[in-house]
């Protein structure tokens, strides 16, 4: 239904300020601001107003309870002169008092007559008094029935009392008003706050959702929760657009650099199919010159798919405490008889012990792969160096060669998939080594750059380093 | 050997059931992991071949520790298109003994297959080992041809002992690297066959019959007769 669907993208004004969080979270504010200021209200109550109310009610109760023992003690005439006599000594006008004898005649005090009796056995009253200079007024009275019939009323005005709890009611309503007018506000402003500082968030995921991913959530100065929230969107973002440019890499690479093997493989057999050659020895050299192409195929889709592999971290499950040291002496030996056929020398330093955490196929993968680039560009009779220290958290390994080096341009792009420097273009390879070897690095948190060997201009050599961090 | 071969796909079914029958085995082949099970565990077969992901609700994996559960120790190959470290690993845990990713040679199929169905029984306590006139020796590491000692390192040691105790099997370039290097990596170049090299040479020095011998396309053998 179109009409519902227009609703739900377009919501009132007051529908979105109650679907807002912020305001939500104000308002729950709100109330419990609200609820602590009700108690307090009712605790200041009660310990004003209520506490007045006591005080009057047990004052009139002595009173009373004092009068009554003395007519029982004395006598009613007795009883009648106290009552006057407490009726000359108060100066306020504030007491009320009415003694009746058995009969219903006054015999002393300020009050007309009794109120008229209730159903109920309460002998407290509340009652309009007319007052002689004050006017209209309000008292609190009990009425005692003395032992020989007689009645004793006393009672206390409290019309001052009344007003200082009107009063006090006022002010609680004014204050309460005024509370629930700052919570409303309060929730309203936080709600403000919170949009603007969550709405170039959401702009740049609607944006990135929309496709464009080089958009990045732009943070303040103030390095707060927001800035942080953005901080790792971002992150999350470099993350992904980083993981995208693999994906784009790896396609890039299949249609880039497996096109031609698999072309050169098609030939070869579709030539041999054509050339109608009834020499099974020709057929068979193409059928395994065709197997061979495909094998390379295989083996440059293994390491497309091993550099995704480990640049996603996913091999990170493989880490295990290890002994760089024992892994270099392996290379060493491995790599060391291919240097030795081409007569070079291999020479090798590193500690007895480099204690790390991390994969020991890859890293293995990774000195052979720099190990194979070193002798495939060191001349005959050349030398290679192998060395590994500590340095602060760090280890150090470099492989340096004779080689003729690597221009500073070309060092920039080296480890980029399938590049290979013009100078490299002659020699066996597919470009991928030191693509691997920085993802791997990478993987260990570590870093992998390039220096001049210190050899001769012109044949430089390269030296390839890497450090890795230390076991903790 | 008799073969029992798992594995859904029909023409690589057909090509490595041709191939291993080729070489003298007996293959039963079956394309799901039900299946698969049930001859396993009522049949006796020398080895096992299967697919990591199988129809049938039993895959490989399952499969293997299902038998193992059983206390059927049948050595195991797997064949896998999945080559992620992690499922390789997997793969083993589960009671695997050897773990082949697919596109694969079948040489190299050919020479694990052989590789894991000889194996001895219980890792003979033999304390040499001879072929021809090449003798080893376990305990006091070393190495002679017909009666002359020949200085051999270490790695040599474990590679020629490695060869020696599958006489007569092609052992491959990767099986070398796996057992006498023990890591999984691609060396890029020929880094075996340079080792293997260095070795016939200190063991062919002066002797008119060579005894390591390079199988086409496949890897090595060691064998006494030529």
């Amino acid at each position: 239904m179109p009409h519902t669907r227009r609703r739900q993208q377009h919501p009132g004004p007051l529908w979105r300020l109650l679907s807002s969080a912020g305001f939500r979270f104000a308002l729950l504010f709100a109330v419990v601001f609200l609820a602590a200021g009700l108690a307090f209200a009712g605790v200041l109550w009660w310990g004003t107003a209520g506490t007045l109310e006591r005080q009057t009610d047990s004052a009139i109760r002595a009173d009373a309870m004092a009068l009554a023992e003395r007519g029982r003690d004395s006598g009613l005439a007795v009883l009648a002169e106290a009552v006057e006599e407490r009726l000359a000594l108060d100066a306020e006008g504030l007491s009320i008092y009415l003694l009746l004898d058995p009969s219903g005649r006054r015999l002393a005090g300020n009050l007309a007559a009794l109120p008229p009796p209730r159903s109920g056995d309460s002998s407290w009253y509340r009652l309009n008094v007319e007052h002689e200079d004050t006017g209209p007024g309000e008292a609190r009275l009990l009425v005692l029935d003395l032992p020989d019939g007689s009645k004793l009323a006393v009672g206390r005005e409290v019309s001052e009392k009344g007003r200082l709890r009107a009063l006090l009611t006022e002010g609680l309503a004014w204050a309460a008003g005024a509370a629930l007018f700052f919570a409303l506000l309060g929730a309203w402003l936080m709600r403000r706050a919170l949009e603007r500082r969550l709405t170039p968030a959401a702009t740049t995921a609607a944006l990135i959702a929309g496709g464009d991913l080089s958009q990045r959530v732009p943070l303040s100065l103030h390095d707060d929760e927001f800035d942080r929230l953005g901080a790792s969107m971002n992150a999350m973002l470099d993350r992904i657009a980083h993981l995208m440019d693999g994906v784009r890499g790896v396609s890039d690479a299949i249609a880039h650099d497996l096109r031609t093997p698999i072309a050169r493989a098609r030939n070869g057999l579709e030539e041999a199919l054509l050339s109608e050659a009834d020499d099974p020895a020709t057929l068979r050299g193409a059928i395994e010159r065709g197997i061979a192409d495909l094998d390379n195929v295989t083996r440059v889709f293994q390491a497309v798919l091993r550099i995704a592999e480990v640049e996603a971290g996913a091999r990170r499950a493989a880490f295990a405490p290890l002994d760089l040291s024992l892994l270099l002496a392996d290379a060493a030996e491995l790599y060391g008889a291919s240097a030795e056929a081409r007569g070079q020398t291999l020479n090798t330093l590193w500690p007895e012990s480099l204690p790390l955490v991390g994969d020991r196929d890859l890293l293995l993968q990774v000195v052979a792969n720099l190990l194979d680039n070193a002798v495939k560009f060191t001349a005959p009779h050349g030398t290679i160096v192998l060395s590994a220290w500590r340095e602060a958290d760090w280890v150090v390994v470099r492989v340096a060669d004779e080689g003729p080096g690597l221009s500073a341009q070309d060092r920039t792009r080296v480890g980029e998939r399938f590049f290979r420097a013009d100078s490299a273009r002659t020699t066996p390879g597919s470009g991928l080594g030191l693509s691997l070897v920085r993802a791997v690095v990478q993987l260990h948190g570590g870093a992998l750059w390039f220096e001049d060997a210190g050899g001769p201009p012109g044949q430089p050599g390269l030296a390839v380093l890497f450090r890795l961090p230390v076991a903790a | 050997m008799r073969i029992l071969l798992v594995e859904d796909d029909a023409e690589v079914g057909r090509f490595v059931k041709k191939g291993l029958q080729e070489a003298g085995h007996t293959v039963e082949h079956t394309t799901n992991g039900r299946d698969g099970l049930f001859m396993a565990a009522g049949e006796s077969f020398d080895l096992l071949v299967l697919d990591r992901m199988l129809p049938g609700g039993v895959d490989g994996v399952r499969l293997v520790e299902t038998l193992r559960g059983q206390g059927n120790h049948t050595p195991v190959l797997f064949l896998s298109a999945m080559s992620g470290v992690d499922e390789r690993v997997k793969g083993l845990k589960a009671g695997g003994d050897d773990y082949l990713v697919k596109p694969f040679a079948f040489a190299e199929l050919l020479a694990r297959v052989e590789a894991l169905g000889r194996r001895p029984a219980v890792d003979a306590p033999a304390t040499r080992l001879k072929v021809a006139d090449l003798e080893l020796d376990l305990l006091s590491r070393t190495v002679t041809r017909a009666g002359k000692k020949i200085d051999i390192q270490p790695r040599e040691f474990r590679l020629l002992e490695h060869l020696m105790r599958h006489v007569g099997q092609v052992v491959t370039r990767t099986m070398l690297l796996e057992k006498v290097w023990d890591y999984h990596f691609d060396p890029q170049t020929n880094v075996i066959d340079v080792h293997v090299s260095r070795l016939r040479q200190k063991l062919d020095k002066g002797q008119d019959r060579p005894l390591i011998h390079t199988v086409r396309n496949a890897g090595y053998m060691i064998r006494a007769e030529p």
